[in-house]
């Protein structure tokens, strides 16, 4: 194998994470585009994801079922948080809410370390479709199934938000809360819809996190969760086509570190990344900066 | 139609308004002038859900507003074209003015008015598929005017819509007003160009730090002593 097909390989592998970490991103944006929040505890909803397919499937549920049931369980899930925990805050300060989020975050592990332990379970292998072989490359049925999958939710969420009533008032509620509520947008419905979705995207990312790293324990959503963050402030947080790109970007800097400089460093260099970027563009890359107000 | 019935706000620790009562009927154009700071926002806020009084009714028809969520207040026939405009900057004339009908489900009927709201304002039709973010001032208060008109009010309140522009733009913005009242709106009106609202007005309330001052119908506050002293600049 060449170089350069090595070099393809590496990108493909960079693609497929990173098309994992630019959905759970989605979930960070759009809910910090809302409700000026950022949800720390949105990682650990890939978690859970993780966790009701994996029980639904030892309990003898189809795949496609498992698959319902998980993304069923992480919306309301997603709801819940917000009504029970959020809600309330709504006027708070936002270091009051931060806080919060964190500690729904841990939250969400300590009880599922004290309800399955905190022993990782082998997750199975559910997408054994056979690999692409283009020439000298091989792509693992799980990348490519990961990659479609991704780039179709990311093409409805972009349709759902662009095109549809409920997408054009989250966008309004994201931008003046007060002028949507005169045009009579219900907010708490809209808010509540906003993490319904977030949370059900990071449960299809739970599952395919999962597909490539086969393991489920309380705390494998941090990792991702933390990066997914990165990726959406990187691409500007608050922005939908930011947060994809910011998730794709890292993704494939972590791949090409990985392979080519360290993988030791990857973190350190994932991170430098992002330090970099907000140096000399505060908002992403993608962000818009803060416009004054008249 | 509209009935404010002895309102008391507090914004935080300071009262922002001390038991002021006002009475719309149907038809009417009612202004509402005072300087910065007098508490005509926080009234316009209030009658629409976005600030809870303390103390104090505001009687839509029959229906207490005081205890109705703003979204519902807007399916009631009340729309406000708020202070600055406060378009949505990062959507386009048309998504502004599908926003503006968010609380209708007669999809034919929103597009026939959508239709009517560029025959009024032709300069949106042009720039229709533009950001709003882009357009100019006078643009804007064309389109928060045109927006509010999508949700079919009853009663219409309009929040300082003369600010920024030029005394041409604001002499059309005027006329469109008296348009809108002409075809069966009801209309409160808060301006500090106080000479151009009372000349449109069928009656006028004056409100001084949180208390109403004056009341009485537009000729005959455009010829007070106390009104010409204190906003008519002499």
């Amino acid at each position: 194998m060449n170089t350069f097909s090595q070099f393809l390989m590496q990108l493909f592998n960079g693609i497929n994470s990173g098309s994992i970490y630019a959905l759970i991103a989605l979930g960070y944006t759009m809910v910090y585009g809302i409700a000026k929040l950022i949800n720390f505890a949105h990682g650990d909803i890939i978690m859970v994801g993780a966790y009701v397919c994996l029980l639904s499937i030892n309990g003898g549920l189809p795949l496609p079922l498992a698959i319902i049931a998980s993304i069923i369980s992480c919306t309301v899930l997603g709801i819940m948080i917000e009504k029970i925990a959020y809600k309330p805050l709504r006027n708070a300060s936002r270091i009051t809410l931060l806080i919060t989020a964190i500690g729904i975050s841990y939250l969400l592990q300590s009880s599922f370390q004290l309800i399955f332990s905190s022993n990782s379970r082998p997750f199975p292998d559910i997408i054994n479709l056979p690999p692409l072989i283009i020439g000298d490359i091989t792509i693992a049925g799980k990348y490519y199934v990961t990659i479609i999958i991704s780039v179709i939710l990311m093409t409805v969420l972009q349709l759902f938000v662009k095109k549809t009533k409920t997408g054009k008032a989250m966008r309004a509620v994201s931008e003046d809360q007060g002028a949507a509520m005169l045009m009579g947008i219900n907010i708490d419905k809209t808010i509540a819809i906003t993490f319904g979705i977030g949370s059900a995207l990071a449960a299809i990312a739970g599952i395919l996190y999962c597909a490539s790293y086969p393991i489920v324990s309380p705390y494998i959503g941090a990792m991702p969760g933390i990066r997914a963050f990165i990726a959406a402030v990187l691409g500007g947080i608050g922005s939908i086509p930011g947060a994809v790109l910011g998730g794709f970007v890292l993704g494939i800097i972590e791949a090409l570190t990985k392979a080519y400089i360290s993988s030791q460093l990857s973190d350190a260099i994932v991170f430098s990344v992002l330090i970099l970027i907000l140096v000399f563009k505060p908002s992403g890359i993608l962000g818009q900066n803060a416009k004054e107000k008249v | 139609m509209l009935k404010i019935d002895n309102l008391y706000v507090n914004y935080g620790m300071i009262e922002a308004l001390h038991g002021i009562s006002i009475e719309i009927k149907e038809k009417e154009i009612v202004a509402l002038i005072g300087s910065n700071g007098a508490g005509k926002t926080t009234t316009l806020h209030t009658i629409s859900g976005l600030i809870r009084p303390t103390k104090g009714h505001i009687y839509l028809n029959d229906q207490d507003l005081t205890k109705i969520k703003a979204d519902k207040i807007v399916k009631l026939g009340l729309a406000q074209v708020p202070e600055r405009r406060r378009v949505f900057a990062e959507q386009t004339v048309e998504e502004n003015l599908i926003l503006g009908a968010y609380t209708r489900s007669d999809r034919n009927a929103v597009k026939e008015d959508m239709e009517k709201v560029f025959t009024s304002f032709p300069r949106l039709k042009e720039r229709r598929n533009q950001l709003s973010g882009t357009l100019s001032g006078g643009e804007q208060q064309m389109l928060a005017i045109g927006r509010s008109l999508m949700a079919k009010p009853k009663i219409l309140l309009l929040d300082e819509p003369s600010m920024g522009l030029s005394p041409l733009l604001v002499k059309e913005i005027f006329r469109i007003i008296k348009e809108i009242n002409q075809s069966g709106t009801t209309i409160l009106l808060v301006e500090q160009n106080a000479k151009l609202a009372l000349a449109i007005a069928d009656r006028a309330y004056v409100l001084e730090t949180g208390k109403i001052a004056l009341s009485g119908t537009g000729q005959e506050l455009l010829a007070s002593e106390a009104v010409k002293k204190a906003y008519l600049g002499g």
